[in-house]
């Protein structure tokens, strides 16, 4: 069944812009595919009676070497939207320093996917509960987009206005990349999920810490933390960062902050997904298990290497 | 169009493609490289890996465009010349291929593993192969042949098979050959349907009803037929003859023209020149619908309030109702000393055989077809051919089907799919017609297992004997019969489970509904009553304080005992052995700590559950059951054996084989087995009821025997001495003296100049049995099986992982041990997925489970470890005491998981697919039973 008509390939990012100009939104980009080719497969079987015309093109953004590098500039590392999934694990330098992308990254989907599917797909997709985008948002990263002829960076979480709605039109706009401060001594991160074996690809809960522990390594002096899905849009678990700070990570501080999530953090029921009931429990044991990681790998440096390579 | 320049399989292209092309469909359509198998096209499957640049990719949802200038690998160019990749000899060593459907895929993605990692672990390869699905295997035999490949590559030699023990192997028979077609399966040269083109081909689609149930005011195809590329468009009018098909009750139309009854109904076929052309111009049909009352469950269909779907039915939306009386069971319920009553309820669950559905018609007198032609996949190819001249007015030798091979089926491949659709479309467009379901078309259209509710109630005295057992069962049978009667009766008369029980009262309703019809799935109904079955006789051990297996042992049916419907067993019955080989290996595995039901290690609670089972062989229930087959040795010394016997992966193919080779005492290698071609080979009937091996193993085995005393006769004349001295050695026929001898095909040479065919065939009727309800034997073999699940229930967030199946099976006798093993481990975890990941979602009789990736079988990271023994307690008319063993282990994993989890954690299960929150919840407020399923969660 033909989902598209003109298929391009440009090299550059104005040769992308003026390709999807010219189409004047009938054009859409295309990165991995991954999630575009069987989103747009459904449509088009869910009611073969309506008959839906095919894309008039596709613009494969993963030819164009700004989108393709993933770069240690010191102070930040910027990863291309077009970088796959598998280079991110593959990379040594983010699993030293922030295990928990790897980690999200490393769940999605099995390796033939992943060898295609980008970072930037899972964040044009806009999913509230993409397992790279709950780490992206827990790293404060910025993403990098040319939207109205202007290119701009903006906080990962404004890329989100609704479920599976983003800010970028992805027939109009095109997203570069990400940047994020580059974790340093005393930092650690981790992410965890948890998934039904049944037949929903998303996960019940994810959730992805990044702590920061005094010179002492001991107590928390700040914290990002994302647990999605419990809204529309992916958000900060602030809450539940406040309730930490200045504390060290132990039994008594992880219920404080399980108890500000109960008190701040409303999961609902979704269909076929899970009950609310059962996210309020799954964000205890996920706040449990990143939190005790991303703390050991904050004060123990070789340790969080260890464990970025047993991924 | 678009200039591509790229590299396959070594060899460097630079052509124009269609843009839209798939780097899938550039292969298959543009290069001819079929080896590539397109399995959901969701990126889902992973059948369709290829490499590209060395990485493992799913080349479905791959634009070509997207591998400009890169070296593609596929199936097609792993072997160097003939030499076989490691991978692709160890497949087939330690028969890791069965339908072969998916094996270039996981070859293809084991072979990119081993280029990354030369000595990957059980959890390497786990990971690697995470989305690579396999339905057939079950993956045990895989990860061993994975590891071989990698020890050969690394200069070790390959791995030891875990060839099965048995009892007294004989020349060929008891011997792990290799299957039929195993290279060409490995190669990615054997050709399913959709591997086939003829010049002039044209592509149809299928118009299905967008409602449930509807009655049809209109339809107008003008539009579409004016539609440029557009050959034929074809509605109930064009129909030549009945306008019904169906295996047991002809009630399903072949094109819808009055009323539709769900949404995978057919109401128009379009051919055309190209699939999109054909695609188009379904949306140009216009039909105008009155949509009706929809029936969504089968007790509601009981009701009086509730629409009629066939109203020339007698009994209205009760298809049937079937019954079981057997003693008094109130007066057994009134000797018991404990008595367990529960309501369970199963889903509707999918074969997700890999290859989806596909037929080509092709017209009398296109070039080397003298008759109307059907290439299709199908089990059942002799009763496709009687349907297909049903409908088109024809006598059925005026229709030739020969079957492709066959990319899994389980069942879901007996009914009519395209059959009659591409019949039709050939004839008027006399043209080849090509009719490829999508995987989402598979999903919506064909016939599943039965969604199941079952009341049932046990009763058993102090000692543990069972006293009664009654039982109510409502089962959807969905919008049309298909096999419903029949898989609803195994389900009825199998509910007292494999027990000598001598009271039983079960009464079983299968209904009409405006579902998507139910019908054959592996284990034929019996899965679903085991599962409340087998979960009564725990609860009622527990009660008594009898240990689960002990309890099974206690009631255990054993030669002498007469089942519920009055059937004496007389032969063959190793329930008991099974109990006890499970058990034994239980302990193994126990090892050092001495045997624990149940323990807990941190948060996580371990257990073990035991199930039993047993399962005909063979249609019963006084159906005529028969099988024909053909065997021909020929010149060179060869053997052909021709049956119309569907081989869809579990191997048919090579048991006749076997047995012709057994009985003329030939090698193996020199038999050939040519399968369902009407014109070509006699019937073999339905491949169902895992009737297969006993009755056209019999049949072939029986004209081998025939053919033998044939061309005993001929050498005798031709040698000048008495038959009787004759002997057959390895393809020689020598005088007992050894001083005379001759080659098999010297005989034939000689036959023939003397006029004399070489060439015998043979017609096997099983042992007559009788209906159900008119007491006798109601079947002619039963085979028993006692599975054990060992498990680890996550306290923390209620997941389950079944770490181990011990399985002990009786089979009468294993023909190929090897493949036979293949067919326990395959139907063990397709059983696991039955109880924990699958379940075919219908809202209001619309489809929710439409896609592959809302339809999840057990994948590599769930395959359990499986250790299984066979039990051999001969059957005196299966070939060399062989009973059937496909639907057998498909049977009792579910409720032995099940009764695992209650032993680890104190919940039990009464619907399935298991559900996580569900049971987390349960745990975390002290509840002890679960009766929420994950498709209940809204």
């Amino acid at each position: 069944m033909k989902l598209w008509d003109r298929y391009f390939t440009p090299g550059s990012i104005d040769e992308a812009m003026s390709l999807l100009q010219s189409y004047d939104g009938a054009a859409r980009v295309i990165a991995g595919g991954t999630d575009l080719l069987v989103d747009l497969r459904a449509i088009m079987t869910a009611a073969p009676a309506v008959g839906h015309p095919p894309h008039a093109a596709l613009i494969d953004i993963t030819r164009i070497p700004d989108l393709m590098r993933m770069d240690d500039e010191g102070d930040f590392i910027t990863i291309g939207a077009g970088v796959t999934h598998t280079q991110i694990v593959k990379s040594a330098v983010l699993r030293a320093i922030a295990a928990c992308l790897v980690e999200s990254c490393g769940v999605v989907g099995g390796p033939q996917v992943r060898n295609v599917a980008t970072l930037g797909g899972n964040v044009a997709h806009a999913l509230p509960a993409g397992d790279g985008t709950t780490s992206l948002v827990a790293l404060a990263a910025q993403a990098d987009i040319m939207q109205n002829g202007v290119r701009r960076w903006v906080d990962i979480r404004e890329m989100f206005i609704g479920t599976g709605k983003s800010l970028i039109n992805s027939t109009r706009d095109l997203l570069i990349g990400f940047r994020f401060a580059k974790p340093g001594a005393g930092e650690g991160t981790s992410f965890s999920r948890i998934m039904r074996p049944q037949g929903v690809a998303l996960p019940i809960l994810g959730c992805s810490v990044w702590l920061k522990l005094d010179d002492a390594r001991e107590r928390v002096t700040a914290a990002r933390i994302c647990i999605a899905p419990v809204a529309p849009v992916p958000m900060r678990a602030e809450a539940v960062e406040a309730a930490l700070i200045g504390q060290p990570i132990n039994a008594a501080s992880i219920d404080d902050a399980i108890q500000a999530a109960h008190a701040t953090i409303r999961p609902r029921t979704s269909k076929y997904r899970a009950t609310a009931d059962y996210r309020d429990e799954m964000i205890e044991v996920l706040l449990k298990r990143t939190l005790i990681t991303a703390a050991d790998r904050a004060k123990d440096p070789t340790q969080r290497r260890e464990d970025a390579k047993a991924q | 169009m678009s200039h591509l320049n790229i590299t396959v399989n070594g060899k460097a292209y630079a052509l124009d493609v269609d843009d839209s092309r798939t780097l899938a469909y550039f292969l298959r359509l543009d290069l001819g490289l079929t080896g590539t198998k397109l399995g959901c096209e969701e990126a889902e499957c992973g059948i369709c890996t290829v490499l590209v640049d060395g990485v493992p990719v799913d080349s479905c949802t791959y634009p070509v465009l997207k591998a400009q200038g890169r070296a593609v690998t596929t199936i097609e160019g792993l072997a160097q010349g003939k030499q076989l990749h490691p991978l692709q000899r160890n497949f087939i060593a330690h028969g890791a291929v069965q339908c072969g459907f998916c094996t270039p895929g996981l070859i293809m993605t084991s072979a990119a593993l081993l280029e990354e990692n030369a000595d990957p672990s059980v959890d390497d390869i786990k990971g690697a192969l995470k989305d690579t699905f396999c339905r057939c295997t079950g993956y045990t035999s895989v990860i061993k042949a994975i590891q071989s490949a990698a020890r050969e590559k690394r200069g070790l030699p390959a791995a030891i098979v875990d060839d099965p023990h048995v009892e007294e192997p004989m020349g060929v028979i008891s011997r792990s050959v290799p299957p039929i077609d195993v290279i060409e399966k490995v190669i990615g040269s054997a050709k399913y349907t959709d591997d086939y083109t003829f010049a002039n081909m044209l592509h149809a689609r299928t118009l299905r009803s967008p409602y449930p149930h509807a009655k049809i005011l209109a339809i107008r195809t003008e539009k579409a037929q004016a539609f440029t590329g557009v050959r034929a468009v074809l509605t109930y009018k064009d129909v030549p003859g009945d306008n019904k098909h169906g295996l047991v009750h002809r009630d399903w139309d072949v094109l819808c023209g009055d009323v539709v009854r769900y949404v995978g109904d057919a109401v128009a076929i379009v051919a055309a020149d190209t699939e999109d052309i054909a695609a188009a111009a379904l949306a140009l049909i216009e039909v105008d619908y009155e949509p009706l009352g929809v029936v969504a469950d089968p007790i509601y269909a009981h009701t009086p309030e509730a629409p009629v779907l066939h109203p020339n039915h007698p009994t209205g939306n009760l298809l049937k109702h079937i019954k079981v009386r057997h003693g008094d069971t109130e007066q057994g319920f009134a000797t018991a000393d404990v008595i367990v009553e529960h309501e369970y309820r199963t889903p509707t669950t999918e074969h997700a055989f890999l290859e989806p559905e596909c037929a080509i018609g092709i017209p009398k007198g296109y070039e080397g077809h003298d008759k109307l032609t059907i290439y299709v996949g199908s089990q059942i190819p002799y009763q496709d051919r009687n349907q297909i001249a049903l409908s088109m007015n024809m006598t059925e030798t005026d229709v030739r089907v020969i079957g492709t091979l066959i990319g899994g089926g389980f069942g879901g491949k007996e009914d009519i799919a395209g059959q009659i659709h591409v019949a039709m479309l050939a004839t008027v467009t006399d043209q080849p017609v090509k009719m490829l379901y999508s995987r989402q078309e598979s999903l919506i259209f064909h016939p599943k297992r039965h969604a199941t509710i079952i009341r049932i109630k046990t009763g058993a005295t102090r000692d543990g004997r069972l006293t009664a057992v009654e039982a109510t069962l409502y089962g959807d049978g969905g919008a049309y019969a298909s096999l419903s009667d029949k898989v609803m009766t195994r389900a009825t008369t199998h509910a007292t489970g494999p027990y000598d029980v001598p009271n039983a009262k079960i009464d079983c309703y299968a209904m009409y509904t405006n579902n998507v019809p139910s019908g054959a799935f592996r284990g034929f109904g019996v899965t679903q009553s085991a599962f409340a079955v087998e979960q009564n006789m725990d609860m009622i051990a527990e009660k008594l304080g009898i240990d689960a297996l002990e309890m099974r042992r206690i009631n255990a049916q054993k030669v002498g005992v007469t089942t519920a419907t009055g059937q004496l067993l007389r032969e063959s019955v190793g329930l008991l052995d099974t109990i006890d080989d499970v058990r034994a290996d239980m302990n193994v595995v126990a090892n050092g700590h001495g045997f624990r039901w149940a323990w807990r290690e941190g948060s996580k609670a371990f257990a073990w559950g035991v199930a039993c089972a047993y399962k005909n062989t063979g249609l019963g229930g006084g159906a005529p059951d028969k099988s024909e087959a053909e065997v021909e040795a020929f010149e060179d010394g060869t053997l052909e054996v021709r049956t119309a016997a569907a081989d869809m992966g579990q191997g048919i193919a090579h048991v006749v084989a076997q047995c012709a080779a057994e009985e003329m005492r030939l090698p193996y290698e020199r038999v050939r087995v040519l399968l369902c071609d009407t014109d070509l080979t006699p019937n073999g009937g339905p491949t169902t009821a895992s009737r297969q091996t006993f009755m056209t193993g019999n049949a072939a085995r029986l004209a081998s025997v025939a053919l033998r005393d044939a061309i005993t006769t001929s050498a005798a004349e031709m040698m000048d001495i008495d038959p009787e001295a004759i002997r057959y050695e390895e393809g020689l026929l020598r005088s007992e003296d050894r001083r005379i001898e001759v080659e098999l095909g010297q005989v034939v040479a000689w036959m023939k100049q003397n006029g004399l065919s070489a060439r015998a065939k043979h017609e096997y009727h099983a042992p007559k049995t009788q209906p159900l309800g008119s007491g006798g034997d109601m079947h002619f073999a039963f085979s028993y099986a006692t599975q054990a699940a060992l498990i680890e229930v996550d306290t923390e967030t209620g997941e389950v992982h079944v770490l181990k199946v011990v399985s002990s099976t009786d089979i009468g006798r294993a023909i190929n041990p090897l493949m036979l093993q293949g067919q326990i481990e395959g139907g063990i975890v397709m059983a696991l997925g039955n109880c924990l990941t699958e379940s075919f979602i219908m809202e209001e009789g619309q489809v929710w489970s439409r896609l592959l990736s809302r339809y999840k079988m057990p994948g590599i990271k769930q395959a359990p470890e499986i250790i299984s023994r066979l039990v051999e307690h001969r059957s005196s008319d299966g070939p060399y005491g062989a009973k059937g063993v496909g639907e057998i282990p498909s049977i009792n994993t579910t409720p032995a998981i099940c009764n695992a989890i209650y032993n680890a954690v104190g919940v039990r299960v009464f619907t399935i697919p298991v559900d996580q929150d569900s049971l987390l919840l349960a745990m975390k407020r002290g509840e002890t039973e679960l009766h929420r399923a994950w498709h209940d969660i809204k």
